[in-house]
């Protein structure tokens, strides 16, 4: 059997809101092999966000497997989930999230700095992941001298530069205007030509007909799995 | 995620929040600087007080004879217990005290005290001599007829000539001056520069009694003065069967006694400087508190990327530690500063004592490593997902 870079297998994670039992994720399975690139579509409260805690081992599952380079995720400790984000996961977020009272060469430096890298190595990757992003004469700004798309061209710099099997995006251009999130979006295309494993969270359908592939989560279930053409015909239309 | 990067960020942070970090600091600052100064100010008042005691004899015991019956310890008795016990006890020296009538030319005293006294005396009491000799053996043995006497009471009986070789009418008799004591306290009245000093065995007879009823022993090791004492009480026990017969003075226990109330007081201070460290320590974890939750989304992200709990943890113990350490090394200089200057007011050379030093910015940064541990737990085990989505 082929091993997939992510395997979610009955997924369920429940909330007890006081009396009322929630069911964020309610039995989710799929597969995702490396060099993909996803989309996980779903209305706000569809579930969809649980789903991407649980695959960036920011969250881990009530019940079900999850296997993440055939390691299983859904029942390690805290400090195994960092590590596991650490090393595995490049998270790419709505609102870039840098750490505004550091420099940009600072802020991509910070996973390997929690992997344990030497400096120079630290400054040299780093200061490489953002030229890749066209931000390497910038190093030393600070994260509210650029403009929003420069901010997510960091963000996405920080993710790439621990060299993780899957990067994740959480509704990527979701604070960007429409220009801005072309070129985000061309530029996660590129990384993903590239071989990188792309995983993009939104709610917006133009978004999601990025991606070859398109997931989409209705009240915690997967109801559609397919290429972007068949979503096209059988979902928008 | 290495120490060293911590302190990094620790200095980063505190340097983007300047006014607080000092704020914040300012409760450590007074707390460490009251500490040294308090316990600096106290070390040299100590000093001081021991000082000037011990110029009274702090390594001398006293002993006075009531006597019981007939029987009574002669001089002879004494030094050879002194000899017997050479580990404790290095000199006697006897000693009587009259009042008599001195003249000198046109100068007359109707009550001058003459205190008669070993040829020790001078060694025993620390006293040194400025002009001629001291008493010696011979003299007591021959009974001669000599004195020594203080700066004033040459100031009194020969104003500012030598008296050395000039005698004085002490009673009916004259006493030839052999020796002229340096000053030692002012030349006043009544201090010990106002003494004459005869061989105790001419004294003593003029007294009417023939052995000199008190007696000053040097210690060799005035840090074993108990024993010494002990040693003491126990020859006199033995040899009147009654303690009412003598009566011991030991300065060092004075001492000691004095020692340990200063002690007592001290310690009062120190406590009351430490709640002020308490409470500086308080604000610290307060202002970490708020640290923390201000920051909550900053701790978001780095768990998003990877930082393990002790990582968290690690920022924030740093961090606090810094805050308080820095608070302390400020109280340091401070401390120093207001020692010295208060001790210039008093009047008493006053430096800031290395131990109270040592211990308040050992206790300044163990405040800060406890007061922040529990706002650094309370981050490190924050949920990355709520962290995350905090404005």
């Amino acid at each position: 059997m082929q091993e997939h870079l992510i395997e979610l297998q009955d997924i369920y994670k429940i909330y007890q809101m006081g009396e009322v039992e929630v069911r964020a994720n309610d039995g989710i399975s799929f597969s995702i092999d490396a060099g993909e690139m996803v989309a996980i579509v779903g209305k706000s409260g569809s579930g969809k966000s649980t789903i991407m805690n649980i695959i960036g081992a920011l969250d881990v599952p009530t019940a079900g497997k999850y296997y993440l380079n055939g390691i299983d995720v859904g029942s390690m400790s805290d400090d195994e989930l960092a590590e596991i984000r650490n090393k595995q996961i490049g998270f790419i977020f709505q609102q870039y999230n840098l750490l505004p009272k550091m420099n940009l060469l600072k802020n991509v430096e910070l996973p390997l700095l929690y992997a344990g890298v030497g400096e120079a190595e630290r400054h040299q990757r780093a200061a490489e992941s953002l030229a890749r992003v066209g931000l390497g004469d910038v190093l030393k700004k600070m994260p509210n001298q650029l403009s929003g798309g420069q901010q997510q061209r960091v963000s996405i710099a920080r993710a790439l530069v621990g060299n993780p099997s899957l990067i994740l995006a959480d509704e990527p251009t979701g604070a960007l205007d429409s220009k801005t999130s072309r070129e985000v979006l061309d530029f996660l295309k590129k990384l993903n030509a590239e071989g990188n494993t792309i995983v993009i969270i939104t709610h917006d359908n133009s978004i999601a007909l990025e991606a070859k592939r398109i997931i989409r989560i209705h009240d915690g279930r997967v109801v559609f799995d397919g290429a972007a053409d068949a979503y096209r015909k059988e979902v928008i239309a | 995620m290495k120490t060293s990067q911590a302190f990094w960020m620790a200095f980063s942070s505190l340097k983007s929040n300047r006014m607080r970090a000092f704020l914040t600091m300012l409760g450590m600052i007074i707390g460490v600087g009251a500490v040294i100064a308090m316990i600096s100010l106290m070390d040299g008042m100590i000093g001081y007080t021991m000082g000037s005691f011990s110029d009274m004899g702090a390594d001398t015991i006293s002993v006075s004879l009531m006597g019981a019956g007939s029987r009574q310890l002669t001089d002879d008795d004494f030094y050879n217990f002194v000899e017997a016990n050479g580990d404790y006890f290095s000199a006697v020296s006897p000693s009587c005290q009259a009042s008599f009538r001195v003249r000198c030319g046109e100068v007359r005293e109707s009550d001058q005290t003459v205190t008669g006294v070993g040829e020790n005396h001078a060694y025993v009491n620390g006293l040194t001599i400025e002009k001629g000799r001291f008493l010696s053996y011979a003299d007591m043995r021959s009974r001669s007829k000599v004195c020594v006497i203080g700066s004033y009471t040459r100031q009194l009986y020969f104003g500012a000539e030598d008296p050395v070789g000039k005698t004085l009418r002490i009673g009916s008799e004259d006493y030839v001056i052999v020796g002229l004591l340096a000053e030692k306290s002012d030349s006043t009245q009544w201090s010990s520069d106002d003494c004459i000093y005869a061989p105790y065995t001419l004294i003593s007879r003029a007294y009417g009694s023939a052995q000199p009823s008190s007696y000053t022993l040097k210690m060799v090791d005035p840090d074993h003065s108990s024993v010494a004492q002990q040693k003491l009480e126990d020859y006199l026990y033995s040899f009147y069967h009654t303690s009412d017969a003598y009566m011991v003075t030991n300065m060092a226990s004075l001492l000691d006694m004095m020692d340990s109330m200063v002690g007592v007081m001290k310690k009062i201070l120190v406590g009351i400087a430490g709640i002020s460290l308490l409470v500086a320590g308080i604000g610290i974890m307060n202002i970490m508190l708020v640290s923390v939750s201000e920051r909550t989304r900053e701790i978001g992200i780095r768990k998003s990327l990877g930082a393990k709990q002790k990582d968290i943890m690690k920022q924030f113990v740093i961090e606090a530690a810094v805050l308080s350490s820095i608070g302390g090394g400020m109280g340091i200089v401070i401390g120093g500063v207001a020692t010295t200057a208060l001790g210039k007011v008093i009047g008493m050379s006053c430096s800031p004592s290395l131990s109270a030093i040592v211990i308040s910015f050992g206790v300044s940064a163990g405040i800060g490593l406890l007061f922040g541990y529990m706002p650094a737990k309370r981050a490190a085990k924050l949920n990355p997902i709520d962290a995350l989505r905090s404005e």
